[in-house]
């Protein structure tokens, strides 16, 4: 079996994007311990308060640059900076397969 | 965003703070049964008995039990767990409770009907083990015939399903060479992730040690090349390395630290804070059948006694990296060292270091390995040569 590796090819993230988890994916507070997770193929993490901001936002309806400008107006902060900090840390995600866009 | 310690990967970081209340993982072994007769599994090599298992009650109420004490996945293994003709009904309870389930199969005896099903009630995700994408060779390996079609056509399943698939990859002398075609074969079938992992030398694949142990070459090989693959791959499937500690200079932080994030139940009912951890003398474990899930993993003997570091001798005791590996493997340090207690030699700082790795260095370099012992319920007898 000498095939080459299929075409799939890997997302890109751009402010058009419109990121969602996959149903496999699932983001939940968990009571107990008092914190996000979110849980994957035999993986665990512990998404950080502007992780858990972005996956919030996550709906496979709003793009990138909607997220971003929620995020500015709830932090009061530069919009340009809050975009590319949005777009690298979703296109992180999507290579681990946890939003897809 | 932070990971918590894994089961399969054994990274440097420390466990996160998650696990101290309670593990995030359970790996359940519904059944030792299994058609296939790897000479590598991770199970005892005193298999338990299809009379002996939990029943279906006993398995769903430690479904329940694990949820309530905060676990978080559900890892349902084996042997073959589809041998259990009850997986939906411990699936659905393990759904229902609110655990992220895992199938680990060997996928020889899974329908498309059954797989449906499992999905419908709940099933979250399916980690498929292949033993080459050769088939002669993948025959060889498992002792199980055309065993490659079947796994091929239950990948299929799986994604026409549109469920997560990884492709879990046993990697040792005898399929090492052909890395590069087993990472192709996972991408083709559209897993997610692939596990390349390179044996754990514990039950059976320590009996098999000699005929199983890929050269230091072929090992740095392998890595290079999973290394340019994860490159090329990126966003495409994500990869995990497990490296064979014989050559590895610290030890792996095995299951994340003793009695930390992990606990694994036997198909008896057995509560080990590692699957190999009955070859360890001195330990008592509980069995769910007398107590409760939460009580065993809190005060439970077996669970105490190297849970943390004050049970450390030197050099461990007094090494910085003490919280970050925890002393390596008690059950490593146990069959090399004869003390569970020792460092583990795959450890640089282990005075039994140098005949660890000599003894993977000798056994590689043997032109033609032994025969397999192959895994078996009945007593393992070497197959002759032929």
């Amino acid at each position: 079996m000498n095939a080459e590796a299929t075409p799939r090819t890997r997302t890109i993230i751009t402010p058009a994007s419109q990121p969602a988890m996959p149903p496999h994916i699932k983001f939940r507070h968990d009571a107990g311990r008092g914190r996000w997770h979110v849980l994957a193929p035999e993986r665990v993490f512990e998404p950080d308060p502007i992780a858990i901001e972005i996956l919030k936002r996550c709906d496979g309806v709003r793009t990138v640059e909607q997220i971003a400008n929620e995020l500015a107006k709830d932090y009061n902060a530069p919009l340009q900076e809050i975009l590319t900090d949005t777009i690298s840390m979703l296109q992180e995600l999507s290579d681990k397969g946890v939003v897809k866009a | 965003m932070n990971e918590i310690a894994p089961m399969e990967q054994f990274s440097n970081s420390p466990v996160e703070a998650a696990c101290a209340r309670a593990p995030v993982g359970l790996l359940a072994e519904l059944t030792h049964r299994c058609p296939l007769q790897c000479p590598y599994c991770s199970n005892p090599l005193e298999l338990e008995r299809v009379n002996t298992e939990l029943t279906t009650a006993e398995w769903q109420d430690v479904m329940r039990q694990a949820a309530e004490l905060g676990i978080l996945q559900i890892h349902l293994s084996g042997g073959e767990p589809t041998v259990r003709k009850d997986l939906e009904d411990i699936v659905e309870v393990a759904a229902k409770a609110g655990l992220y389930t895992n199938l680990i199969t060997a996928g020889v005896t899974l329908t498309r009907d059954r797989l449906k099903k499992l999905k419908d009630l709940g099933l979250d995700h399916v980690q498929l083990s292949i033993q080459d994408v050769d088939e002669a060779n993948a025959e060889k390996i498992s002792s199980y015939k055309d065993g490659l079609a079947k796994k091929r056509q239950l990948g299929k399943w799986v994604r026409e399903l549109d469920m997560p698939l990884t492709i879990n990859a046993p990697i040792h002398r005898l399929n090492i060479e052909n890395l590069p075609n087993i990472i192709n074969f996972a991408v083709e079938l559209g897993a997610g992730r692939i596990e390349v992992a390179n044996i754990q030398y514990y039950a059976w694949a320590l009996k098999n040690r000699a005929s199983l142990m890929p050269t230091r070459a072929q090992v740095l090989k392998s890595a290079e090349i999973v290394e340019e693959a994860k490159e090329r791959l990126k966003g495409i499937m994500v990869f995990d390395f497990v490296v064979p500690d014989y050559y590895a200079k610290t030890p792996k932080p095995c299951m994340g630290g003793w009695g930390r994030g992990i606990m694994n139940v036997t198909p008896q009912g057995r509560v080990l804070p590692c699957h190999a951890a009955e070859s360890l003398p001195g330990l008592e474990f509980d069995n769910v059948k007398d107590k409760r899930l939460a009580d065993i993993w809190l005060n439970g003997q077996a669970f105490q006694k190297y849970r943390g570091t004050s049970w450390m001798k030197e050099p461990c005791r007094s090494c910085p990296r003490a919280e970050i590996d925890f002393g390596g493997c008690r059950c490593q340090a146990m069959a090399f060292t004869g003390d569970a207690a020792n460092t583990d030699p795959a450890c640089s700082f282990s005075p039994h270091h140098a005949a660890f790795v000599a003894a993977a260095e000798q056994e590689s370099a043997v032109p033609k390995p032994p025969a397999f012992v192959y895994r078996r319920m009945s007593a393992a007898k070497p197959v002759p040569a032929k």
